[in-house]
């Protein structure tokens, strides 16, 4: 049913910490391998080992360099479905195999009933919808429906697979509709933001700003290697000198 | 965005018949055209056939056609669905009025009320159709007030010279229905003249760092793709024509739908029934490979927001 909840038990879904990202496509591939036997399967191939290898996959690592003044740093950009709170990719769906889910908001397609039409994907700001040819369906990110449920599963496995996968903690996995839950407060913490808001699709996913360098450009050098002159320094600072000075003959 | 050869042959053939089936409507429920019973069924027959090969068209381009009878159920949000549920349901009164038109020469009672909802069917399925584009948000140069519009405005006016075109055959000219058609072309031309005029004013000035929300941390430049090979984000929606290659499509979109078809029409006021069947063709075949140009270019020319994620700048 395309008819969107009028509101959900839960927001479900993902908080990305853009200053610890490395870019280690580590949650892309742990995401193709989990989902292309999960909820959609598969995520097909064509030509995986080829010269034009062709595939879907339901997150995208970009890289970016973001320059200011004289210096520049990297910003690894992970993209995926955001689980708007007002997706129009599921409102657009002639056949009403996209919906949102009333209780933990979470966006999905069922792959039996869709059609491969395609307008869902036209109407996704974020490009999170990839058609499968071989399957003539659309795939996306369920964030892991199939395993945050899991009992089956240890529980610390029952999250998404991309967060599971995140070696330097970058990924994290909650409900971001109530104020109390860990991400919820990570994003209040760090200043989260959600993505082109203009859009008004009222992303729930949430990306948190790449940190103040701390290098030569932002910090000011310190004081004892910026003061070279003896007279400045007390009698302690001036015997560890004559120390170090004769120790390193 | 990817101009789908299906989705343009099914939005001007279906566009094309629903004109033709409008402007057919309207002449029986105001005389302007004999009550003949062999013109009734080929002109009927030539409305219907168009919409039955425009809407199989459109399923084409679907992952899974033996599906899209499920298209019919999700009317209560998607133009898709609407569009779908308005083409069937026009089909009735449609072929009511063929009947009552082909068979009994008559477009009164019931006839003239399945006249009434035959132009009503018809405008509301185009409508539908061309609301599919305008309130995709993602893409501003159909999100336009105008495109809607413009799509029923082609419908009629395509309709309309094909209507000129097989009075020709019968009838030699009816002078009403040249006039309406001229007017037609005026208001049709007005239309996309600031329909282009507006997209291309419209400031390109969103980038990456809008989009990633990195903009106040400096300038964001693409460093590294999330993959080696294009993938179908960027095929469907990263599809780009070149500015001075759309420059002259438009002009010859400009020359075939408008500039020939005004002409053939005024040349018809005055020309010997044989000359007349000729212009008719010319006409025809003009406004038709006009209306395929100028929705390759709705496509080609529309820039989806997805691709600043890939570097592109866009409105």
């Amino acid at each position: 049913m395309t008819v969107l909840p009028s509101s959900t038990e839960k927001k479900l879904g993902l908080v990305i910490d853009l200053d610890t990202c490395v870019g280690c496509q580590a949650c892309a591939t742990s995401c193709k391998e989990w989902n292309t036997g999960g909820y959609s399967a598969p995520l097909s191939d064509a030509d995986p080992y080829g010269s034009d290898p062709d595939g879907v996959w339901l997150n995208r690592i970009h890289g970016y360099e973001v320059v200011s003044d004289a210096t520049s740093r990297t910003v690894h950009f992970p993209r995926s479905c955001m689980h708007c709170e007002e997706p129009a990719c599921v409102t657009v769906c002639p056949t009403g195999a996209s919906y949102k889910r009333a209780e933990d908001g979470i966006v999905l397609v069922n792959p039996d009933t869709c059609i491969g039409c395609k307008l869902c994907s036209w109407a996704c700001p974020y490009g999170a919808r990839e058609y499968d040819p071989h399957h003539g369906v659309m795939k996306k990110c369920t964030l892991c429906v199939d395993r945050i449920y899991n009992q089956t599963l240890d529980e610390e496995d029952r999250v998404p697979a991309c967060v599971r996968a995140c070696p330097t903690g970058a990924r994290h996995f909650g409900d971001l509709g109530d104020p109390t839950s860990e991400v919820s407060k990570l994003v209040a913490e760090r200043d989260g933001y959600g993505l082109m808001p203009e859009t008004g699709y009222k992303p729930v996913n949430q990306y948190l700003p790449p940190r103040p360098r701390r290098d030569a450009s932002t910090v000011p050098v310190s004081a004892a290697l910026s003061s070279a002159d003896d007279n400045d320094q007390d009698i302690a600072d001036r015997f560890f000198r004559w120390a170090d000075k004769m120790l390193s003959r | 965005m990817h101009p789908a050869y299906s989705v343009i042959i099914f939005t001007t053939l279906s566009g094309m018949g629903y004109g033709l089936l409008f402007w057919l409507a309207a002449a029986g429920l105001s005389g302007s055209i004999a009550m003949d019973g062999v013109f009734g069924s080929i002109a009927f027959g030539a409305a219907l056939l168009m919409i039955t090969l425009g809407l199989l068209s459109s399923t084409l381009h679907l992952g899974r056609p033996e599906r899209a009878w499920r298209a019919f159920s999700q009317w209560r949000t998607s133009w898709l669905s609407r569009e779908g549920v308005a083409a069937v349901v026009t089909y009735i009164p449609a072929m009511l009025l063929a009947v009552g038109w082909g068979v009994f020469e008559d477009v009164s009672g019931i006839y003239a009320v399945a006249a009434g909802l035959t132009m009503l069917g018809a405008g509301v399925t185009v409508w539908c159709t061309g609301m599919i584009y305008a309130c995709l948000t993602t893409v501003k140069a159909w999100h336009h007030p105008l495109v809607a519009p413009i799509y029923c405005i082609l419908a009629l006016l395509t309709g309309a010279v094909v209507l000129n075109g097989l009075i020709t055959f019968w009838f030699n000219v009816e002078k009403n229905i040249i006039w309406l058609g001229l007017a037609v072309i005026c208001v049709a031309w007005l239309m996309k003249a600031v329909y282009w005029e507006q997209i291309d004013s419209a400031p390109h000035t969103h980038t990456a760092g809008d989009a990633t929300g990195l903009a106040r941390f400096g300038q964001v430049r693409v460093l590294e793709e999330p993959h080696t090979q294009a993938n179908f984000v960027m095929r469907e929606m990263g599809y780009q024509i070149a500015r001075k290659h759309a420059e002259k499509l438009r002009l010859l979109a400009t020359i075939g739908l408008f500039v020939i078809p005004a002409l053939c029409l005024l040349a018809l006021l005055v020309a010997t029934p044989g000359f007349a069947v000729v212009l008719g063709f010319i006409s025809v075949f003009s406004a038709s490979l006009g209306v395929l140009v100028e929705r390759w270019l709705f496509f080609a020319e529309a820039q989806h927001i997805v691709m600043l994620y890939y570097g592109a700048q866009s409105n």
